[in-house]
């Protein structure tokens, strides 16, 4: 394969990697949990998408803006029932409390829609590629997700910079006692981001079931890298957490091409090696606990 | 709540009469259950007994030092494929074979709490989780390890071939004494080192780091012996568990596995030993036995059995362990997040004031 197809593909998928990091840093950012169960919720709401369309055909467009919704709501209903109940939790608690919804929701989906992988298609294929530029091969799947990538990190500006929400969500993140004093519904806004998460979580993983499998454990891998190119981008800034997801696509396509037995773990061998000389990943400033 | 007037009720294995007492029943219960037992529950004790000894040591990390771990698989099938292979290849016998497994663990452990020493949080979760799935792939792909279709145990001979001594355990039965023994010597290995200098420097160092260290607690040698003693512990379980299985292969080795290791010890108790050894016969209970037969459960397997047909599918009722696996994991978090532990130590302290 030549260079150029190798950088957009690792691009891409890296994009992949860097949008559902962008679900795990929002839930990061405004309450320290780290989701484990983004994947699961992001898989769930994808065979949604899968039931609409396999048993009840429902149009591909219908389809997926229901599965928003759902996404949506499954996120906010994540938060309200089993997060917020949790008193005075640790940072493992909290671990432990997310990892138990995964338990939960890929338990649900495999007794549902059984672990045998399934057909899923989508309008966008890997297979019908452009040329624009000499060299550069680029197909429709990576185009698509370059789009939907710079749609979401511009609403996502947007979002944070413009609205009362977004200032709202800041805030929160600040400091939660103030932003409480000064009349946030901070549980409301924990909801929320809950929401927001699992949305952009469930479109990078219908992205990410056009070049992979759909079955219940298919997000298993997707998240624990998205998860590393959280950490690689500090786990708080929000261009760190896309260039994380671009390093790692980048490694894993280069590193996979030239070793292909040892794809799956190239990437988090770079990052342990990374996390060795800055301990709280490159784009965030020193993790110091408080004493 | 017991008030300690002496350094040496500090340290003494049976506090009073009543645990001795308590003790010795345990022991008889523990040694002659095998004799009621069919085939299948000896295999799911050897299986508990297993998890009693990882949970033991995972303990002594996340519970008493306060590190995170998600990758104790790692070092659990670390110390599986290396007891296999020094038996094997090697013809090494059974007990310095293990020995030997669990200290390449252990030096794993010292490897993984190196760059332990400067993460936390989340930093430290992802760290550790990497190293159990490299560990994963590294006996997927390499031909010393067998691949994917993975090593075949050898006989268990306890005695020494060289010498002509010769003792090999073959059935369940004689499987669970050999792992009994271990697991007793462990656990008490474990409540001796939370006892020990070393021990009460861990708890310092979970209780606040920064004041360990301006109290004299080197930290370096602290986290990483920490690391060490843990994955050790996973060492010897993991050897114990390749003779369970009579196999090894890198699949049963997977991030779940890691799940499960860290959710005995949460469900039974952080810092607790004898709720991490109540969470691990709990958890691996649930996990393999508890919804095994459901369907053939009266009333609750109908019920079952109806709702699946109805509305999910008749194949995937397996998967009722990992939902109530989950809800346990969320409920104890919820309502009571010192685990079985906490939940006894509410009840005594109920009771002991009981009529006022």
């Amino acid at each position: 394969m030549p260079f150029e197809q190798l950088l957009i593909e690792g691009l891409a998928m890296g994009a992949c990697y860097g949008l559902f990091g962008l679900a795990v840093v929002m839930i990061y950012k405004t309450s320290e949990v780290i989701n484990f169960a983004a994947g699961e919720m992001a898989m769930f709401s994808t065979f949604i998408v899968f039931h609409l369309l396999t048993f009840y055909h429902w149009p591909f467009w219908a389809a997926l803006l229901a599965a928003l919704i759902f996404a949506a709501v499954l996120g906010a209903l994540v938060q309200y029932i089993f997060l917020r109940p949790a008193k005075n939790p640790t940072l493992l608690s909290l671990i432990v409390i997310t990892l138990g919804v995964e338990m939960l929701l890929m338990g649900f989906a495999s007794w549902k829609w059984g672990a045998e992988q399934k057909e899923f298609s989508l309008p966008i294929s890997y297979m019908v590629t452009y040329e624009p530029i000499k060299g550069f091969v680029i197909s429709q799947w990576a185009m698509a997700v370059f789009i939907i990538a710079a749609i979401i990190m511009a609403f996502l500006y947007v979002f944070f910079n413009k609205t009362n929400l977004g200032t709202a969500m800041r805030a929160t993140q600040q400091n939660k006692h103030a932003a409480k004093i000064m009349g946030i519904n901070t549980d409301r806004v924990f909801a929320f981001s809950w929401g927001f998460s699992s949305v952009i979580g469930l479109v990078a993983a219908v992205l990410l079931t056009t070049k992979t499998i759909l079955d219940p454990q298919f997000m298993l891998e997707p998240f624990l890298k998205a998860f590393a190119a959280a950490v690689l981008g500090g786990m708080m800034s929000i261009p760190g957490v896309l260039i994380g997801g671009a390093i790692m696509g980048l490694l894993e396509n280069f590193f996979g091409y030239a070793w292909p037995a040892w794809k799956p773990i190239t990437a988090f061998v770079v990052i342990v090696l990374v996390l060795c000389v800055r301990p709280s990943g490159l784009f965030a400033k020193h993790w110091v606990k408080k004493v | 709540m017991d008030m300690k007037r002496a350094y040496y009720e500090d340290i003494e294995l049976f506090k009073s009469g009543t645990i001795l007492f308590w003790t010795i029943v345990l022991m008889v219960v523990l040694f002659t259950l095998p004799l009621f037992s069919s085939k299948y529950y000896l295999y799911l004790f050897n299986l508990m007994l297993v998890h009693v000894i990882v949970a033991v040591g995972l303990n002594i990390l996340v519970g008493s030092t306060g590190q995170i771990s998600l990758g104790h698989a790692g070092f659990f099938a670390i110390g599986a494929y290396s007891t296999v292979l020094l038996m094997s290849k090697l013809g090494i016998p059974f007990f310095p074979a293990l020995i030997l497994a669990a200290f390449i663990a252990a030096f794993f452990g010292f490897i993984l709490g190196l760059p332990a020493l400067r993460l936390e949080g989340p930093y430290l979760t992802i760290a550790t989780l990497a190293f159990g799935l490299a560990i994963m792939h590294i006996i997927g792909h390499m031909e010393l390890f067998g691949g994917r279709s993975g090593l075949r145990a050898p006989e268990l001979n306890i005695g020494i071939q060289q010498l002509g001594w010769n003792l090999t355990l073959t059935t369940d039965f004689s499987k669970y004494y050999l792992i009994l023994i271990i697991a007793i010597l462990m656990v008490l290995g474990a409540i001796n080192i939370l006892k020990t200098k070393v021990g009460r420097a861990f708890v310092a160092i979970r209780d606040s780091d920064i004041a360990a260290e301006v109290i004299g607690i080197n930290l370096t040698i602290y986290k990483t012996l920490s690391f060490a003693v843990s994955a050790f512990y996973a060492g010897i379980a993991g050897g114990l568990f390749a003779f369970v299985l009579g196999f090894v292969d890198p699949i049963t080795f997977n991030f779940f596995l890691s799940i499960y290791f860290l959710v005995m010890i949460v469900v039974g108790g952080l810092g607790s030993i004898m709720g991490s050894i109540a969470g691990a016969a709990f958890i691996t209970y649930l996990m393999y036995a508890l919804f095994k037969n459901i369907s053939d459960v009266p009333y609750v397997g109908d019920f079952v059995v109806s709702i699946s047909q109805r509305w999910l599918s008749i194949t995937g009722i397996d998967n009722l362990s990992a939902i109530a696996l989950g809800l346990v994991m969320i409920g104890i978090m919820i309502f009571e997040p010192m685990g079985f532990f906490g939940i006894w130590i509410r009840t005594k302290k109920y009771w002991k004031a009981w009529p006022f």
